[in-house]
C-alpha cells in the first residue's frame, strides 16, 4: 500500500503543508512572480540557480522545498530509488508564450537558450532531481485536470514492479494567470 | 498489495502493428528501403518561414501529407500534427488486428510540442485555441478514431517516445488494458528550429553521429505509431517481438547538458535489462539516441561502457530523418522491429572517423545478422533517459 507521508499545496498566494497553511501573502493583487520570490524569502531560501528558472520550476522547486524541509526524507533512499512522476495541464505553456514573443517580429529576432530550454515541461524535474540528488524514474503526465486516481495507479504500479521506493507525485501547474501545485 | 501483483503472472506485450513518417516516406516499408538504399532526407531549407537563414533539416512533405489526409477526411479540418498522427495510426492500424474502438484499447500520444505552430497568430483565425493543449489534441485522435477512453499524453522531452512505449507495456503488464496505441510526432516548426539555433546545436550539414566532425544535430519532422498488445492472437505475423523491459532516469547534473560520465543513462539501461532478464552478452544490437551533438554522444559511449554493452553492433538513425523530438523513441523502435524481424542491421549514414572517446562497436555498412534482442535508447533536456527491450519471442 502507498502512504503519503507529507503533502503541500501553492495556490491562490498562499503555501499549505500537511493541510496547515505555512505561508501566506494577503495581496490579492499579487502575480505570481512576487508571491513566489517572497516564499523563497520567508523560507530563507539559498540557492541562486532559483532566479534562472521558469514559472513553472519555480512554482515545483518552492512546493519541493516546503515538502522535504527538516524531513530528511530523501537522505533515506539511494538517488536511483526515488522517482518524480508529475501531471500537468498546460504543458509550459508560459514559457511557450516568452519564446514565441521573441521570434514574432522578424526585425527584432532575439530567442534565447535560457528562455527556450524552458519550453519543455519536464526542466522542472530536471531542476528537483539536480537539487535533490534523484535519479530514479521520472514522467511527466499532461492532463486536463489532475487525475489523482490515475497518478495513484502508475505510482503504484512502480513500486509494486520494484522500479522505485519512493517517489514525488503530484500536479504542478502554471498557465495563464492561475497556478497550482499539489506535492507529496 | 505488491506482493498480490507480483504473484500473479503478469501478461507478455507483443508488438501488434506500426508505421513511421519521415521525409523518406510514409510507410514502414518505404522509409526502410530508403534505409536500405542508403538514402537521407536531410536536406537544405530554406523556408523563411521556419528560420531567417538556411538550415539543415528533414522535413515531411506538405504536398503528400494532404493528398494522403485528402483521402481520409477533410484537410482543412485538422492542423498539420494532428494530420500526422491521424495518418501514422490509421495505417499502422491497416496492419494489425487491434480493434481500436475496443474499450480494452488505449491511446498513448507522445509529443514535446504537439500544435505549437498554434502559437502563430495567423494560424488562429483557422484554429480553437485550446489546440494548442496537448491533452486535446489526444481527446480529438481519440474521438476521431471512435476509442472510448481518454487518452494518455507524455510530453517529456526527447524520451517522450520511449516512455509512451515503456508505460504503454506497464499498463498491459498490471492487466489495465489488452491493446496501448503509442503514436508520437513533432512537427518542424519555427518555434523548435529558432530555439535550437539560439542553442547553437543545428549541424551546418547532415549530422554526423559519433563521428570525430559531428557539429550539431538536425530536426526532423516525423511520426510514428506501435500498438501493443498483450493478445497474440491479434498480432498478424509469424514473427512474434515483446517489449520485455523498460525503465527512465535522471541524471540529476545539468538541464540542458548531458552527464559527462553517463551514469544517467547507465541506470536506464540497466533496469531495462534487469527487467527484460537479458545479459549483456546475449543482446544483439543497440539503437542509440545519438544525436550527433559532441556531448550526447560521448555520454552516451561512456554509458554503454558502463553497461558491458561497447561491443554489442550499435547506430544512429538520425542521420537518415533528423531529430523527430517527441516521434524519435517510437520512429527508431519501428526500425528496431525491422531489424528484429528482418535479422538486419542499418548502417550509421555520416560516420566515419570514431569521435567519442569508448571503443564502440558502430554499424558501418548494412549487415545481416541473427538479431533477436535489441535495446533501443535516448536522452534528452532536463537529464532524462530511458531504454527499453525488444525480444523475439522464442517459439519452443
Amino acid at each position: 500500500m502507498i502512504e503519503i507521508t507529507n503533502y503541500c499545496t501553492i495556490s491562490g498566494n498562499h503555501i499549505s503543508v500537511n493541510g496547515q497553511i505555512d505561508f501566506v501573502q494577503d495581496d490579492s493583487a499579487m502575480s505570481f512572480t512576487d508571491f513566489i520570490k517572497a516564499a523563497y524569502r520567508n523560507y530563507k531560501m539559498d540557492y541562486p540557480k532559483f532566479f534562472k528558472m521558469d514559472n513553472l520550476s519555480k512554482l515545483a522547486f518552492i512546493a519541493a522545498e516546503v515538502l522535504l524541509k527538516d524531513t530528511g526524507f530523501l537522505t533515506r533512499y539511494q538517488p536511483e530509488d526515488i522517482g518524480i512522476l508529475f501531471q500537468n495541464g498546460s504543458s509550459s505553456l508560459d514559457s511557450d508564450l516568452k519564446h514565441a514573443a521573441s521570434i514574432k517580429d522578424k526585425t527584432n529576432y532575439f530567442p534565447s537558450p535560457a528562455v527556450f530550454v524552458y519550453t519543455l515541461p519536464n526542466i522542472m524535474i530536471g531542476e528537483l532531481c539536480i537539487r535533490h540528488k534523484i535519479k530514479g524514474e521520472n514522467t511527466l503526465f499532461i492532463f486536463p485536470k489532475f487525475d489523482t486516481g490515475f497518478l495513484y495507479d502508475i505510482i503504484d504500479n512502480s513500486f509494486a514492479t520494484g522500479k522505485i521506493q519512493s517517489c514525488l507525485g503530484g500536479w504542478i501547474e502554471c498557465g495563464n494567470d492561475n497556478y497550482q501545485a499539489f506535492l507529496f | 498489495m505488491g506482493n498480490s501483483l507480483k504473484s500473479e503472472k503478469m501478461p507478455e506485450v507483443y508488438i501488434a502493428g506500426n508505421n513511421m513518417m519521415t521525409s523518406l516516406g510514409f510507410t514502414t516499408d518505404e522509409n526502410v528501403e530508403n534505409l536500405k538504399n542508403d538514402i537521407s532526407g536531410i536536406r537544405l531549407c530554406t523556408d523563411k518561414n521556419l528560420y531567417p537563414t538556411p538550415f539543415w533539416a528533414s522535413p515531411l512533405s506538405t504536398e503528400r501529407l494532404n493528398d494522403s489526409f485528402a483521402g481520409i477526411a477533410d484537410v482543412t479540418l485538422f492542423t498539420r500534427f494532428e494530420k500526422m498522427q491521424i495518418l501514422s495510426l490509421t495505417e499502422a492500424l491497416k496492419n494489425s488486428k487491434v480493434d481500436v474502438c475496443d474499450a480494452k484499447t488505449l491511446i498513448i500520444l507522445s509529443s514535446t510540442k504537439g500544435n505549437i505552430d498554434l502559437l502563430e497568430e495567423t494560424r488562429q483565425n483557422y484554429f480553437s485555441p485550446e489546440r494548442v493543449y496537448l491533452w486535446e489534441t489526444a481527446k480529438r485522435l481519440a474521438e476521431f478514431f471512435g476509442n472510448p477512453n481518454r487518452p494518455l499524453v507524455i510530453s517529456n522531452a526527447c524520451i517522450s517516445g520511449v516512455l509512451a512505449i515503456i508505460t504503454g507495456m506497464r499498463l498491459i503488464k498490471a492487466g489495465k488494458y489488452e491493446n496501448v496505441i503509442v503514436t508520437g510526432g513533432d512537427i518542424l516548426s519555427e518555434f523548435v528550429v529558432s530555439g535550437f539555433q539560439s542553442f547553437q546545436s543545428l549541424s551546418q550539414g547532415p549530422c554526423q553521429p559519433f563521428d570525430a566532425k559531428r557539429t550539431g544535430l538536425n530536426i526532423g519532422e516525423g511520426c510514428g505509431t506501435i500498438i501493443l498488445t498483450s493478445n497474440s492472437s491479434l498480432v498478424d505475423d509469424s514473427c512474434l517481438i515483446r517489449v520485455t523491459g523498460g525503465h527512465s532516469s535522471n541524471d540529476a547534473n545539468h538541464i540542458s547538458g548531458p552527464s559527462r560520465t553517463g551514469d544517467g543513462l547507465y541506470l536506464a539501461i540497466k533496469g531495462a535489462m534487469n527487467e527484460a532478464d537479458i545479459l549483456p552478452e546475449n543482446l544483439d544490437y543497440v539503437s542509440a539516441h545519438g544525436t550527433a551533438t559532441a556531448y550526447n554522444d560521448e555520454m552516451e559511449a561512456k554509458a554503454l561502457a558502463l553497461a558491458g554493452l561497447n561491443h554489442v553492433p550499435v547506430n544512429s538513425l538520425k542521420s537518415y530523418f533528423g531529430h523527430t523530438l517527441g516521434a524519435a523513441g517510437i520512429i527508431e523502435s519501428v526500425v528496431c522491429l525491422y531489424s528484429l524481424k528482418q535479422n538486419i542491421l542499418f548502417n550509421t549514414k555520416g560516420y566515419q572517423e570514431h569521435g567519442v572517446s569508448v571503443d564502440l562497436n558502430i554499424i558501418k555498412k548494412l549487415t545481416s545478422a541473427p538479431v533477436n534482442s535489441c535495446l533501443k535508447m535516448a536522452s534528452g533536456f532536463g537529464g532524462c533517459n530511458a531504454a527499453v527491450v525488444f525480444q523475439k519471442k522464442i517459439v519452443s
